[in-house]
């Protein structure tokens, strides 16, 4: 399953950082963040939990970017 | 600006107001004739120090604790405290350039937050089709709604000035649109009842009264911006390789650092016998750290991307993401579909030559069997026959591919096709002299004659493909389902190099794979199409190119890069627009990576100091930007 996220970040690199993040998370198959759309759009494993892995991914951006922010 | 940018520019304002007074007090008075006066103008000095810097301090705290070293926020605060150490420690009262770095970090980020907040805005503004909202007529009155809540065959109202917001056909009213947010086509076109009209284009004259076919989610318009906004998600290699660059980039150039500052002064006791320069080395290592910064390679690559991919949208061309952007720019080989792409599409009945029944009837059957099928030639012939057909005459029909149809109409048993169609019956048939394509037909497995179908070459196919030449494309291949003979004529007036004839839609991907194997390693193929009957190919190409999405679902799905109109000539602005953006992506890496390597080994013989480093990182950064924009201005290319 795919779902895309409006997030909020202000540099570029931030939002590699990210990306890489949101990747090593549990549960994420593939996530893609875009700067200049402001965009993450994340496909899930077969079987994961929506609300509980963006919990993680939200968790796990804000240890690399503190100033970040992802609209669920 | 935000909010967010106002707050930053008045802190940088007041720290730059700040720091020239305190440099101007340190001019006029010789702090060093005063007891403690070090340490008095080092305390001022702190003053616009946290005003420019505290977030970044606070942030680097948050870094260490969440162990993110190398992250800016971390490498600005050690360059600068220890600028700030080194200036303390030797007495030399010079505190500016900590001071600076912070300042110019800042304004290199306001700056980069305005661009990219600017280019963002400018390219929605660009692709501002997004209807708000629908006119229903209820009992008289005419009321405003979500255009998402209009159901298919509903009657909508369209007053002068707004945009159509769902697909569907005039039922009442003539006016001309304006078609250029969707094809960048800037000339009107005139429309009238019965005329299909197609969401975001803005009526422009009279009062429409539109019946909508399609729900809001279907129409032509949320294709597009569903499109548009999931356009760059689909990184390019360039992309992926700034990133790449950047994960290694800051980390070696930290190491560097830490070596600079602590193996010269070392080998200096050691093995030369000289004073060490401790503060020397240090402050050295300081500059690599200020230069460390990815910013300008991280932020220009995808900027550059975004603002190529919008401007492109803007000249009526969609790119569905960075890298088809990337590949269209390598293409060599452009691959074309006949009927649509480089023709009209658009067929005429030229002739109908009939032997046993009388033209009309002739006519009226082959209408019949081909009533069911959207194919462009079957439309041809049920115009040509001109009265309404009944459907219900019509029963069992197959479709035989690439070869015709066969029904049942009437009771008898009717035989629609190509030559290929008659010979698979079993038919004799008689070849027609005159150049098109010849629709042969049987009925009750008795040969009844043909009609003859000619189709116009678009009149700018031929500037096109020249055009094509022109910008570096090695070769224009045709594949078409069509007739040698019509082929070869249309290839030979089009001056395409090469034309593969009589294809059924499975040979085309075949004749494909041939041709991609043929191609030399690194050159792209493009394949143009108009989406029917060849999204196979379309998606096995390396760039699949459909023509003329106003209209065409399936061309939109199945392609990575729409030309929103049926003009071949935005062929090549497309590959010229995708090489200019090219050209400023290279430009920015090149450009930054030269600039820091050429600062960083500066830096490390002691030449270049702070400034010099704050150019490197803040300087570089803003050229870089600026000159991704670029990518945006696409109207003369």
């Amino acid at each position: 399953m795919k779902k895309v996220y409006k997030i909020d970040v202000d540099c570029a690199n931030c939002a590699n950082k990210m990306e890489e993040a949101a990747n090593k998370t549990n549960g994420v198959k593939n996530a893609v963040v875009n700067f200049m759309t402001l965009k993450m759009s994340v496909e899930f494993e077969d079987g994961a939990d929506v609300d509980s892995v963006m919990k993680d991914v939200i968790t796990n951006c804000k240890i690399v970017e503190d100033d970040c922010e992802i609209y669920l | 600006m935000n909010k967010k940018q106002k707050k930053m520019l008045i802190r940088i304002i007041i720290a730059f107001i700040l720091s020239i007074m305190l440099k101007l007090i340190t001019k006029l008075v010789d702090f060093n004739t005063i007891t403690a006066g070090n340490y008095i103008i080092f305390v001022l000095y702190l003053i616009p120090y946290f005003v420019i810097g505290y977030d970044i301090l606070k942030k680097a705290l948050k870094g260490i604790k969440n162990r993110q070293v190398f992250d800016e926020n971390f490498l600005m605060a050690v360059a600068t405290i220890g600028a700030l150490s080194i200036a303390l420690i030797e007495k030399s009262t010079e505190y500016t350039e900590a001071v600076a770095v912070m300042l110019f970090y800042q304004i290199g980020e306001l700056f980069q937050s305005y661009a990219v907040g600017k280019s963002r805005k400018n390219i929605s503004e660009l692709m501002d089709i997004r209807p708000d909202y629908a006119n229903i007529e209820q009992n008289g009155n005419i009321e405003r709604v979500d255009p998402d809540k209009v159901e298919i065959g509903s009657i909508i109202l369209v007053k002068p000035g707004e945009k159509i917001p769902i697909d569907g056909v005039i039922d009442e009213g003539k006016s001309s649109l304006d078609t250029s947010a969707l094809t960048g086509e800037s000339v009107p076109r005139g429309v009238n009842t019965g005329d299909e009209v197609t969401s975001g284009c803005i009526n422009l004259e009279g009062i429409l009264k539109i019946r909508t076919s399609k729900e809001f989610c279907e129409s032509t318009v949320s294709k597009i911006l569903d499109l548009v906004e999931n356009a760059s998600s689909r990184k390019s290699k360039s992309e992926n390789f700034i990133s790449r660059f950047a994960k290694i980039y800051t980390p070696a150039v930290c190491y560097s650092a830490l070596a600079l500052a602590v193996i010269p002064p070392i080998v200096r006791i050691a093995f030369m016998n000289l004073p060490p320069l401790w503060g020397e080395w240090i402050y050295r290592a300081l500059t690599f750290l200020v230069i460390s910064c990815p910013c300008a390679l991280v932020i220009s690559i995808p900027l550059s991307f975004f603002a190529g991919i919008g401007g492109a949208g803007n000249a009526g061309v969609l790119i569905k993401g960075s890298n088809y952007l990337e590949e269209l720019a390598k293409t060599k080989y452009v691959v074309f579909d006949k009927t649509g792409t480089v023709t009209e599409g658009v067929f005429e009945v030229d002739g109908v030559h009939h032997n046993v029944l009388e033209k009309k009837e002739l006519l009226e059957y082959t209408a019949l069997a081909e009533s069911f099928s959207t194919h462009p030639i079957s439309r041809s012939i049920i115009m040509a026959y001109g009265k309404k057909v009944n459907q219900k005459r019509v029963k069992n029909v197959q479709e035989i591919s690439g070869c015709g149809i066969i029904a049942k109409v009437d009771k008898k048993e009717v035989a629609v096709g190509n030559a290929k169609l008659m010979k698979k019956l079993g038919l004799n048939y008689s070849e027609c002299h005159n150049v098109g394509t010849v629709v042969h037909v049987a009925i009750n497995g008795e040969y009844h004659g043909h009609i003859v179908i000619s189709d116009k070459i678009k009149p700018s196919s031929k500037e096109a493909i020249r055009k094509l030449k022109s910008i570096g494309i090695k070769q224009t291949i045709m594949l078409t389902g069509d007739k040698k003979e019509v082929a070869d004529a249309v290839a030979d007036e089009l001056e395409i190099s090469e034309v593969y004839s009589e294809l059924l839609p499975e040979d085309k991907v075949e004749k494909l794979e041939e041709i991609l194997k043929k191609k030399n390693k690194g050159d792209v193929l493009a394949f143009v199409g108009d989406g029917i009957n060849d999204a196979p190919v379309l998606t096995r190409a390396d760039v699949g190119i459909a023509m003329g999405a106003m209209g065409s679902d399936a061309a939109i799905e199945a392609a990575d890069i729409v030309l929103m109109d049926d003009n071949p000539l935005k062929l090549s602005k497309a590959i010229r627009i995708s090489k200019k953006c090219m050209r400023i992506v290279y430009e920015n890496i090149y450009f930054a990576i030269g600039i820091k390597s050429a600062c960083l080994i500066l830096g490390m013989f002691g030449i270049a100091n702070m400034w010099i480093a704050i150019f490197a990182d803040v300087g570089v950064m803003v050229i870089a930007v600026i000159n991704a924009i670029r990518t945006l201005f696409v109207k003369n290319l």
